[in-house]
């Protein structure tokens, strides 16, 4: 199972590096989506000598809502908003990729000082977890429009759900459906949100809606 | 020095060109042609061979030198690399360092070549294929330190031997990710589709074959060689990693290593007849993906 659970954090590593380096809106979607499915997966993977039903719903759960729900959702609001492309990133896209790769090697760093409450799983968990944490933010405030802060976001939230998942193990299932709802809510109104400000300005450039309009 | 390593040396000098043949084949299968015959890299360095060659007077001894340093160095490169269940001709400690550079020697007299002859055309393509080199050599090496970490070794012949499938079974992500990276340094570095198209000579595309304009009759044979030994070099050490074939049986072995290297020719093939050339602008990308791929495999070995 461990070799499964690397296979995962392997996954999520390159498809967080696929997020940093590709311009085309439609893509970063479908890469946020397959980091949700994958790991959706990692409560079946990580307690698999002890499966219940409460984990396989909630596996179900967070991979159908971030697999299918978040990229319908997303999907609409960038044909409403009429954009396709993130064309002029505040940091291009080769920049990018060595600052993920930078990021990286200051998550392995990180991850090797911090001493865990139990036993991880695996070594690699912790600093795929940071590295994702720290690559959503970082799309978050290089990106200019204001889609893809909303995949930033939630490439964020999966970093911290791995975190929580692998490392914490026995999340209770109210918090854990909290956390869920929360971020459905969040994608739900960012979604309006964005489109909202499409109607107002013509564009969904976050740099400039410090701009009045009147 | 092992003498038994000269059996696929040799193996080498003889096979080389048909990985050319096959890659051509596959593309004509593709695009619904008979195409030329596997044979035609043979045929095509016998006629250069037989005729006479055509200097400018603009160009000095480089412009001759730069052919027969590069076919050497590809010799030389060949030499290091371990084939199969036999090791190199040479092995030493750090050989693999060796092994780029010695890529890297024939690249030099390539483009120095190429500025020699005084063409603004060719300076470009000696601009570019510098330029894409340069991004893909951290790739190669820094893949190159991850398997041989991984292995605990830094000659190539005690790297790639010790690559088993019991290696693949523990370390899959970092070896598959290795593999990844040395795919598309294969691809960039022998000018094949998705960095550099071989067949057209468009000017604006073209990387490598506009540096070689100029050569002619054996000059041009040598560097058609050359290039086929990159490829054969090249395409070992891609299969030395990515297929963990070690059983101990010469035969098994080495037929187990001709039939990847054929593989991945007809892989090549499928490459360049179902994607399109990248934009020049999109190259660098491509080829700093490859470098992190190996970079995470380092990292991934290291921890």
């Amino acid at each position: 199972m461990t070799q499964m659970i690397e296979a995962v954090m392997v996954l999520l590593v390159l498809t967080n590096l696929l997020l940093l380096g590709t311009s085309r809106l439609a893509t970063c979607i479908r890469t946020v989506a397959i980091q949700g499915v994958a790991l959706g997966t990692l409560p079946v993977l990580g307690h698999a000598h002890e499966l219940s039903l409460r984990l396989v719903l909630l596996a179900v759960g967070s991979a159908s809502l971030k697999g299918v729900v978040f990229p319908f959702l997303l999907f609409r609001a960038m044909r409403e908003a009429d954009v396709r492309h993130e064309i002029e990133p505040f940091v291009g896209y080769t920049a990018s990729i060595l600052i993920g790769i930078g990021s990286l090697a200051v998550s392995v760093w990180a991850s090797s000082r911090i001493t865990l409450p139990g036993p991880a799983v695996s070594s690699l968990v912790l600093p795929a977890a940071l590295f994702t944490i720290l690559v959503g933010l970082f799309v978050i405030v290089s990106r200019r429009k204001a889609l893809m802060q909303v995949i930033g976001y939630l490439a964020m939230e999966n970093g911290i759900y791995a975190f929580g998942v692998v490392l914490v193990g026995e999340i209770p299932m109210l918090v854990e459906l909290g956390v869920l709802l929360d971020v459905f809510v969040a994608v739900l109104v960012m979604g309006i949100a964005i489109y909202h400000i499409r109607r107002e300005y013509d564009h969904i450039d976050v740099d400039e809606l410090d701009a009045l309009k009147g | 020095m092992n003498l038994e390593g000269l059996v696929p040396f040799a193996l080498a000098l003889v096979l080389a060109p048909l990985l050319l043949g096959v890659i051509n084949r596959t593309k004509a299968f593709f695009a619904g042609r008979r195409g030329a015959p596997l044979l035609q890299a043979y045929y095509d360095v016998a006629k250069l061979l037989r005729k006479g060659a055509v200097f400018s007077r603009t160009t000095t001894w480089v412009f001759r030198a730069g052919p027969i340093l590069s076919l050497a160095a590809m010799l030389g490169g060949l030499a290091l690399l371990p084939v199969g269940g036999f090791p190199a001709v040479v092995a030493f400690e750090g050989d693999f360092v060796l092994l780029a550079y010695l890529l890297g020697v024939a690249r030099f007299f390539t483009v120095l070549a190429a500025l020699d002859t005084g063409s603004a055309f060719e300076g470009m393509g000696a601009s570019r294929d510098v330029t894409f080199s340069a991004l893909a050599e951290p790739a190669l090496l820094l893949g190159l330190a991850a398997v041989g970490r991984e292995a605990g070794g830094l000659s190539l012949s005690g790297i790639l031997p010790a690559l088993t499938a019991a290696t693949w079974l523990s370390a899959a992500p970092q070896i598959a990710l290795v593999a990844a990276a040395l795919l598309v340094v294969f691809l960039a570095e022998n000018a094949r589709v998705p960095v550099d198209d071989p067949d057209t000579h468009l000017e604006l595309t073209m990387i490598h074959e506009v540096m070689i304009l100029d050569h002619s009759g054996p000059d041009l044979g040598a560097i058609l060689y050359a290039s086929v030994l990159k490829l054969w070099i090249l395409g070992g050490l891609l299969v030395g990693v990515a297929l963990p074939v070690r059983t101990g049986t010469v035969l098994i072995d080495l037929a187990s290593f001709l039939g990847g290297l054929f593989a991945l020719a007809v892989l090549t093939g499928v490459i360049e007849s179902t994607m399109a050339r990248l934009r020049l602008v999109r190259i660098p990308q491509l080829l700093v993906g490859a470098t992190t791929l190996s970079i995470l495999a380092l990292i991934l070995v290291l921890r």
